[in-house]
């Protein structure tokens, strides 16, 4: 096993030892990119020279006897998470150039813990995507079949953690932006519950949905970095005020006493044959581990949670994205007549297609006339999808289903066709939609269609485990009595 | 439901960005099926519900009123496209 595979936990072992330094480590991490980021394009930026500083104090340290869990483990944070004075681009052209004059309060708490950032994860633009082709700078490609996608939106920190380019990455997750392509790199992606993590420093998508999550190897290094990130921050207002408790201490191998509920609509039609037997599988495999499972749940809303994320998504980001305009910071187009034909100018040419859609649907969801047919209707439904997760729950602890429909699909495939890429978030959005926490963890290999270049083990599937808005940790729980039931997570892809 | 050119454009003026000719057509015919879709929502009862804004709702976030100091003005104006005494630079709105 190479050091760059190590687990947070593994390595952090070793740094306590001293058998490995966080110098030693980052480089080895930084070979490794090196050697394969050219074919997987997981960054932005790669913060070769900040990472060796950074090691070097986490080295420090560590000596003094002052390490946490995570002091000198090297990191990728996506491009929407302000560093203070290292270009946080969005994956935008109108962000090229930007550097944040603060942190994030996220990037804080990780520095606060002995961060050593190797970079900055490439991502779809503004985190509008399912693919990460909307990244306004290149694609990045599956590490497990170099001709598919990751995912997305935030596709780099998932390929990025799965290609070993780093030991952890933080993404974030709107509609499955952090489950998604977890589930199709094979690695553990947790989107905690709605007001959790603050985004304080995270740019904003659309507020009422947005939550900041950990990427990781396996659930205990997910654990470890939700105790850094979680907890309350006063600049973010919607941010819980609530005691964070130590997740390590869900980390409990059976599964005595947990109710599983298996929700029939999310086997959506035109699922994978074999993802809906990976996950029909991983349950079973609860149920030995002594999970009770209930596989007659119904939440037959679940069909409307897709038409009522792309109204409420966009008109959101409508109002967040009207912030560039040119005059206080990005990319500004001077070569108009006016300020407004300048700010016009400015959009056109500094917002790329998929971002550009979302506009117009979210302004025109929102302009008069329409308001009430679009907007008004879509927070009605997402009222009555709250009511049935709450129903649920009440006889649930979690509820168990697929995260994608399919596993990776072709780089290309529905970029003509934002429909079908829509689609594709169809099993991750409700849990946006009710700010309930869920995890995407690896359950299995469906073998890769014709013309896959991997030829390996075929393509990454994840399953998604679910419970009521602050009840993370019976999510950890479950997760990782089957994640060390199986040895899925334990598969490394060939680069 | 299909969305006219004028309405492709008055929108996009709504927001104030301008658009290709091509991206008009495309996103005529874009916007239109996926507003399509979005018509699945009428087949549902929303009689007596009431909408939901925000999942966790927190009433009235309070902070003391205490002065506190705020990011230098040369550190926010760095990114600036433009910038003059402290400030930053537009065209002249008014003639």
């Amino acid at each position: 096993m190479e050091l760059y595979d190590l687990t947070i936990h593994e390595a952090a072992n070793r740094l306590a030892r001293r058998e490995l330094s966080s110098r030693e480590l980052t480089q080895t991490v930084l070979d490794r990119i090196h050697q394969v980021e050219e074919r997987v394009k997981t960054y932005v930026t790669v913060t070769e020279e900040l990472a060796l500083k950074q090691a070097e104090e986490a080295d420090k340290r560590i000596t003094a006897g002052d390490a946490a869990p995570l002091t000198g483990i090297p990191a990728a944070i996506k491009d929407v998470i302000c560093t203070k004075g290292v270009p946080t681009t969005c994956g935008s052209r109108m962000l090229e150039n930007f550097l944040p004059p603060y942190q994030a309060h996220v990037t804080e708490r990780l520095l606060d813990a002995g961060l050593v950032m190797v970079g900055k994860a490439n991502m779809d633009e503004f985190a509008m995507g399912s693919s990460t082709e909307n990244s306004a700078f290149h694609p990045t490609h599956n590490p497990w079949d170099l001709e598919r996608v990751p995912g997305g939106s935030s596709g780099g920190s998932a390929a990025t953690v799965a290609a070993s380019e780093c030991i952890y990455a933080l993404g974030s997750d709107t509609g499955g932006s952090i489950r998604q392509p977890a589930s199709l790199c094979g690695v553990v992606g947790f989107k905690p519950t709605y007001g959790r993590v603050s985004r304080f420093g995270l740019v904003a998508f659309a507020s009422s949905l947005d939550q900041i999550g950990p990427l990781t190897k396996d659930v205990t290094d997910c654990a470890l970095v939700m105790n850094v990130i979680a907890g309350h921050d006063k600049r973010d207002a919607t941010c819980a005020p609530l005691d964070v408790p130590d997740y390590t201490q869900s980390l409990i191998p059976d599964l005595k006493g947990i109710r599983i509920g298996v929700p029939q609509e999310y086997f959506v039609e035109g699922m994978d044959d074999d993802v809906r037997a990976s996950v029909e599988a991983a349950v079973h495999k609860m149920e030995e581990l002594g999970a009770e499972v209930d596989w007659q749940v119904s939440l037959p809303s679940t069909g409307y949670a897709l038409a009522c994320y792309y109204i409420i998504a966009p008109s959101e980001a409508m109002a967040n994205l009207a912030r560039y305009d040119g005059v206080k910071y990005g990319y500004s187009d001077m070569r108009g007549d006016s300020m407004w034909r300048n700010m016009e100018l400015t959009r056109q040419h500094g917002f790329g297609d998929e971002v550009k859609r979302r506009i117009m649907l979210g302004t025109y969801a929102l302009s008069a006339g329409y308001y009430d047919a679009y907007y008004l209707k879509a927070q009605k439904v997402r009222t009555l999808i709250r009511r049935e997760f709450d129903a649920a729950f009440q006889r649930c602890d979690v509820l168990v289903t697929p995260v994608s429909p399919t596993p990776a699909f072709k780089l290309g495939e529905k970029v003509a066709d934002p429909l079908q890429m829509y689609l594709s978030d169809v099993c991750t959005i409700p849990q946006n939609i009710a700010g309930i926490p869920a995890i995407s963890v690896p359950c299995g290999f469906a073998p890769a269609g014709g013309g896959s270049a991997s030829g390996g083990d075929g393509l990454p599937v994840g399953v998604q485990i679910m419970a009521k808005a602050f009840d993370e940790p019976t999510i950890l729980r479950v997760a990782y009595a089957y994640e060390q039931a199986t040895e899925w997570h334990k598969a490394r892809p060939k680069l | 439901m299909a969305i006219t050119r004028e309405e492709v454009q008055h929108v996009a003026m709504l927001f104030r960005m301008s658009l290709s000719e091509e991206e008009i057509a495309r996103l005529q015919q874009q916007l239109s099926q996926i507003i399509d879709y979005f018509q699945i929502l009428q087949q549902i009862d929303t009689e007596g519900i009431p909408p939901t804004s925000h999942t966790f709702s927190l009433e009235n976030v309070m902070r003391a009123d205490e002065p506190r100091s705020s990011y230098p003005t040369e550190d926010i104006l760095a990114n600036a496209p433009l910038s003059e005494g402290g400030f930053f630079r537009v065209r002249a709105v008014l003639e």
